[in-house]
């Protein structure tokens, strides 16, 4: 298997995301498989200032670029093709998140190249490239090889992000691309969320409703809880896509991450995108009446019961004896 | 006026227990149910919702698959103006290959040129690419993935769309039109149709359908093995009424000093 191990680095408004250094800690593993060097690629406009935090990749090719300032899609998978093409790597890495979402898709378009998504493991196995991936909202695992070169999705969590981590400055070659000036999709700028009512970050305790609450009238009861708990009601996407809860309330990829003691989650599958939102909560335990439900897998906790039955009694328990205690 | 085509894709619902087939490597078709792609329920609001602000028309797109006829309907009902079902596409092809057959059957049979294509941002039932982005780059069109909202200027034919990032943030980009958008949220949530009307449609409007001229390529990744995921990581399951579990969880945020 000839060719290096790239990994894209997800830069985003002046930062390298924690899911890049999961990504390298992967990444490394199959550069050990194939004897390939690991290399970070890194695009952006002004981005000097990131390369001591990639030290865990044998070397950084860096492309600065105006119009790469920001990760705008078209333009970022314009600039990786150009770099594949140039010095073809057995495979590249791609973090996937909602910031570089369809970048591969875009790449393997031009390039014609093999796309896998959701990729939760990869190994190499008698020499070749083989990725397990998520389908379904996370109830079914495939194993699938794609042919190399490749381009493959990686979802976070994939490994821990020490792992990827490493204070040494690593060889760092600079690429100059041709860009259009004026790309066909042009960013404008970012807007901040409205400040909500309740941050949920900063709550210690989160009663989390999904689609499984069934009516608007059932996330009132949900509030009555979180009241009685002292701490405050979030959702999975479908519920805030309802309207039942405001966007600041969102927890997932698209939402907000969330690290509270207790996570109490009624009726969410555990869709990796909202798990990804969650997993780290000191207490999490879930209500759901689906056995086989992937929320299962990241809870401490679990009951296969209807949560609405259950609902309204640990509100009158909490309500009965939180004052008590 | 805009001409909006919106891409439709038919998924198992995965509320039911799905069933992995004998091969090993595939759904059992038996244990699938076809629904609508959530994502895609947002699209076509969001073009009902532009077509109701700038005129013009909605044309719904899908392959022809079991189910495919309530979801076309459905769509008529309402509001959108055409339902075209695309023909003579194998199943089981890779989304490369289905996503050319697609972008082959809109150019071959007149339904492009059109001002936006939509579709949803990601269907649940694929790992290897979004139709989306496949077909915008078939069709030499941009693309811009995760939009949750979309103002046209029709005169200068370009969009501005806003572009859904974590934690609330989101990216205001512009687009020259025609282009294709991923949609992640309509700006509303997606309208509500009672049967009666969809029965009406079925009475009163027509499908159409389009056949795929050729025939799609071959996956160049190769899928081993499909399972269905086991509930590991040992969660502690909690046994009992309602009321036994309440207490159980009243107890273990006791002590842990939750409450
Ligand atoms: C690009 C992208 C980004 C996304 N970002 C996010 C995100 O940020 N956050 C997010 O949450 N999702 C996100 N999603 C959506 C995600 O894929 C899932 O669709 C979503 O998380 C599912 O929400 P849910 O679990 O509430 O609903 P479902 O998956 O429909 O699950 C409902 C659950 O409720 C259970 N249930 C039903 N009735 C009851 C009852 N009476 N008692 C107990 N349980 C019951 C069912 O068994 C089922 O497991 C994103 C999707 C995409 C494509
Ligand atoms: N077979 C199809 N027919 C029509 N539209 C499709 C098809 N497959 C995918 N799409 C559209 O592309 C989106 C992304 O799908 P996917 O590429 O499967 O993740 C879907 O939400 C649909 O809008």
């Amino acid at each position: 298997m000839a060719g290096e191990i790239w990994v894209l680095v997800e830069q985003w408004r002046g930062r390298v995301s924690d899911v890049t250094y999961e990504v390298l800690a992967l990444g490394r593993e199959v550069s050990a498989a194939t004897g390939a060097s690991l290399q970070a690629v890194l695009l952006g406009s002004d981005v000097k200032d990131l390369l001591p935090t990639l030290g865990a990749a044998d070397g950084v090719l860096v492309t600065e670029h105006p119009t790469l300032g920001e990760p705008v899609s078209e333009i970022w998978a314009l600039a990786l093709a150009q770099l594949v093409e140039r010095h073809q790597p057995l495979v590249l890495l791609i973090p996937q998140t909602n910031v570089t979402m369809e970048i591969g898709s875009l790449l393997a378009t031009r390039l014609r190249l093999p796309f896998v998504n959701f990729c939760r493991d990869i190994q190499v196995t008698d020499k070749r490239l083989v990725a397990r991936c998520l389908l379904y909202g996370g109830k079914v695992e495939a194993t699938v090889a794609p042919q190399t070169p490749a381009v493959l999705g990686v979802l976070p969590g994939v490994r821990p992000q020490e792992q990827g981590r490493a204070e040494r400055t690593p060889t760092v070659t600079a690429i100059s691309l041709d860009l259009p000036a004026e790309p066909p999709v042009r960013f404008k700028g970012y807007t901040e969320p409205p400040p909500g009512d309740v941050d949920i970050t900063r709550e210690n305790i989160l009663v989390a409703v999904g689609r499984g609450i069934q009516r608007p009238e059932n996330v009132a009861l949900a509030e009555e809880l979180a009241a009685a708990l002292g701490g405050a009601v979030c959702g999975s996407r479908p519920v805030i896509d309802q309207g039942w809860l405001p966007p600041s309330r969102q927890v997932g990829t698209s939402g907000m991450i969330v690290k509270p003691q207790l996570y109490l989650a009624l009726g969410i599958s555990g869709a990796p995108e909202h798990v990804q939102g969650m997993k780290d909560a000191a207490l999490i335990i879930a209500i759901n009446t689906d056995p086989r439900a992937p929320i299962f897998s990241v809870a401490h906790y679990g009951a296969v019961v209807d949560a609405l039955e259950v609902l309204p009694v640990l509100t009158e328990i909490a309500r009965s004896r939180r004052r008590v205690a | 006026m805009l001409n909006i085509m919106v891409l439709v894709k038919l998924v198992p619902d995965v509320v039911e227990e799905l069933e992995i087939a004998s091969d090993g490597r595939s759904l059992d078709p038996a244990s699938v149910r076809l629904i609508l792609n959530e994502r895609d329920e947002h699209a076509l609001e969001e073009a009902l919702l532009l077509k109701e602000r700038h005129g013009g028309t909605v044309t719904v797109v899908a392959l022809d698959v079991p189910e495919v006829d309530d979801v076309l309907f459905t769509a008529l009902a309402k509001g959108a103006d055409r339902a075209v079902k695309i023909s003579g596409v194998e199943a089981g092809l890779s989304t490369w290959a289905i996503a050319g057959a697609l972008a082959k059957a809109l150019t071959s049979s007149g339904l492009v040129p059109v001002d936006l294509i939509l579709t949803g941002v990601q269907a649940i039932d694929d790992l290897d690419g979004q139709t989306g982005p496949i077909v915008a780059r078939l069709l030499e069109l941009p693309y811009v993935g995760m939009v949750c909202r979309v103002e046209v200027d029709v005169e200068a034919h370009k969009a501005v769309v806003i572009r859904e990032y974590a934690g609330g943030v989101t990216g205001t980009f512009e687009v020259s039109l025609p282009a294709v958008l991923g949609i992640q949220s309509a700006e509303k949530p997606p309208r509500y149709v009672p049967v009666a009307k969809v029965r009406a449609a079925m009475k009163t409007q027509q499908l159409e359908s389009v056949p795929v001229p050729g025939q799609g390529e071959s996956s160049s990744v190769e899928i081993l093995q499909m399972a269905k995921l086991e509930v590991t990581g040992g969660a502690v399951m909690l046994e009992g009424s309602p009321e036994e579990i309440a207490e159980r969880i009243w107890d273990l945020l006791k002590e842990r000093g939750l409450v």
